[in-house]
């Protein structure tokens, strides 16, 4: 009866397109507004992801990565003092002005590495070294920073800008993450980040660590608090705690989490009212299919293969079509857009619902349809 | 016996009827509305429950089987024509006729084919492909006719099969009925208000008031 059942339903176009249209919506709209959410969540943690440490050691208060709470110069040898320490350099980062040539301002995400090892630095160089750093007013600058500061054509290897009054000159342009802010990053390194930056008692944000090799980072990031009292957290670590504190502090979370539940809701409301209406239109249909011999069973399981086949039709279409979204108004990464296969799973399992929701209500009332009822005239 | 409703509310259909259609027959019950022949079709087929009483079809009491081997039976041994026919709006003549087999389990190609050859019996060879909105309605009562041959029912049941149709195609379609309602394993049970096909019946059951009110005989039926 499988052939019957597929037959019933995409032989009535309008009710199929009805459901696919709905399905596809609900995913659709699911999985873009999730992408969004969830690359606004890896924008948030740009500030980890680019320095690429293994262990970071900050204030224990600290929530994010974003709330800097200087640090005294000394803390780099505390940390280096703690067993399991391979090593630990410091590390600059704030957000501070650069002014153009055109005599504007714009803010930027400096951060300084430490200069000997580098470490610290962007994980991908487009253009010239970054070894270029140890020079004079060096700095090195993201694509969205050639961007901001002027376009590719006033801002390329060579050039120079400042940053709080101080000369700085490009030797290397980088790839970064977009930041939550969307500020471009700008590394130099760790000394002369504090000579470009404002006079305070203390400029060190972090101390960067990693763990000897037998060691891991969490245990290492564990050693590290118990007998300094400072926060240690791994890459991972610190990035959830970022993530979370966004979601307790922002209105992200609900914003997002209410349209995606507003898909969920749309995508059951036309589904199952369209496969409501589907079966009690055929109820007549499906009385002299029950007269005729066919259990409440088979009925039920045609009803589910319609279900799924639609649902499945409407989930590749609604992945597809937000994929395409991502593609084109997320590309150059002018959106976050971060389709992940775990999103992509929770949604199938939020279709799988509606579908067996929507299903269940249909074979609910054919459960009880009389099949005397086609004797009716 | 069969009551519909409960306590004041409720109403007696079949006050008690007592009948027995034999292998090579054509039995038709006809009477005013109300009177409880639809009752009585749907009590035989075993999609309703009666208050007391017994139906035996085929040696096997319908009331004592549970749902389940209610649906079987019907699916294995009785065949339904309805009076609005009920086919599928989005299958074709012969995938509408071949239904039944399809419940059955048989392969989709086997059901076709024998879908195909008992349309091409009734004269609808030419029309296997069409949709029901596509047939006229002697076109389509013949595809339910059909569906409810392709089983091989040993029972056919038919609701006011000529109740939609004009005088010159209900008489041609109950010719059908009544061919196939008289070889020698196979019954018919007809329930009509239509008068001109009273001349095919081997016996007619006047039903009044849940009661079988008179039975005629076929010659004796008015024409």
């Amino acid at each position: 009866m499988n052939y019957v059942a597929l037959k019933m339903l995409f032989g009535d176009r309008a009710k199929y397109l009805m459901l696919l249209a709905g399905l596809t919506f609900s995913t659709m709209l699911i999985v873009q507004q999730g992408s969004i959410f969830w690359g606004l969540m890896t924008w948030s943690q740009s500030g980890i992801t680019n320095v690429n440490a293994p262990v970071w050691v900050t204030d224990s208060n600290i929530n994010q990565v974003e709330e800097i709470k200087p640090l005294a110069d000394t803390t780099v040898n505390v940390v280096r003092s703690v067993s399991g320490v391979e090593w630990a350099v410091p590390l600059y980062k704030g957000v501070q002005r650069a002014r153009l040539r055109d005599g504007n301002y714009e803010q930027i995400a400096l951060v300084g590495i430490e200069a000997s090892t580098l470490i610290g630095r962007p994980g991908r160089v487009l253009e010239g070294k970054i070894e270029d750093l140890r020079s004079p007013e060096a700095v090195a600058i993201d694509q969205l920073g050639v961007e901001r500061l002027g376009g590719p054509e006033n801002i390329h290897l060579g050039t120079t800008f400042e940053i709080n009054d101080h000369r700085v000159r490009v030797v290397a342009i980088v790839k970064t993450q977009k930041s939550f802010q969307n500020f471009p990053f700008v590394y130099t390194t760790y000394e002369r980040a504090l000579s470009v930056t404002p006079q305070e008692r203390r400029k060190l944000s972090y101390v960067l660590a990693s763990p000897v090799s037998g060691v891991s980072p969490e245990e290492l990031a564990r050693r590290i608090h118990e007998e300094t009292g400072l926060g240690a957290f791994t890459e991972e670590q610190f990035g959830w705690k970022t993530v979370q504190w966004i979601l307790k502090n922002t209105g992200i979370g609900v914003n997002f989490g209410t349209t995606v539940l507003l898909g969920f809701i749309v995508g059951m409301a036309i589904s199952g009212q369209t496969f409501y209406l589907f079966t009690v239109e055929n109820l007549p249909q499906f009385g002299a299919l029950k007269a005729i011999g066919a259990s409440t069973g088979m009925l039920a399981r045609m009803i589910l293969l319609q279900s799924f086949t639609v649902g499945t039709i409407g989930y590749g279409v609604g992945v597809g079509l937000a994929t395409l979204f991502g593609l084109t108004a997320g590309s150059g990464g002018r959106l976050p857009f971060k389709e992940t296969w775990p999103l992509l799973v929770g949604v199938a399992v939020a279709l799988l619902l509606i579908c067996t929701v929507s299903s269940a209500i249909s074979i609910r009332k054919l459960a009880k349809l009389e099949p005397a009822i086609v004797f009716r005239g | 016996m069969k009551s519909f409703g409960e306590g004041d509310t409720r109403i007696p259909v079949l006050k008690g009827v007592d009948l027995d259609v034999a292998r090579g027959e054509v039995l038709l019950l006809v009477g005013p509305s109300g009177s409880g022949k639809t009752t009585l079709l749907s009590v035989i087929a075993g999609i309703l429950e009666s208050d007391e009483g017994e139906v035996r079809i085929l040696g096997e009491s319908i009331l004592e089987l549970s749902q389940s081997e209610k649906t079987k039976f019907r699916r294995d041994h009785l065949g339904f024509i309805f009076q609005q026919y009920h086919l599928l709006p989005t299958l074709t003549a012969v995938e509408n006729a071949a239904v039944p087999l399809l419940i059955r389990g048989v392969p989709k190609h086997d059901a076709f084919a024998q879908a195909e050859a008992v349309l091409a019996s009734m004269g609808m060879g030419e029309r296997l492909s069409a949709l029901p909105n596509r047939l006229s309605g002697g076109e389509q009562q013949r595809v339910a006719i059909a569906r409810a041959l392709v089983g091989d029912p040993q029972l056919l049941l038919c609701d006011e099969p000529t109740a939609n149709l004009d005088g010159e195609t209900g008489h041609r379609i109950v010719q059908q009925l009544h061919d196939i309602g008289k070889q020698p394993d196979r019954g018919v049970i007809i329930v009509t208000h239509d008068t001109r096909i009273f001349e095919f019946g081997d016996r007619i059951i006047h039903m009044e008031d849940g009661r079988v009110d008179q039975i005629q005989h076929g010659q004796e039926a008015p024409v």
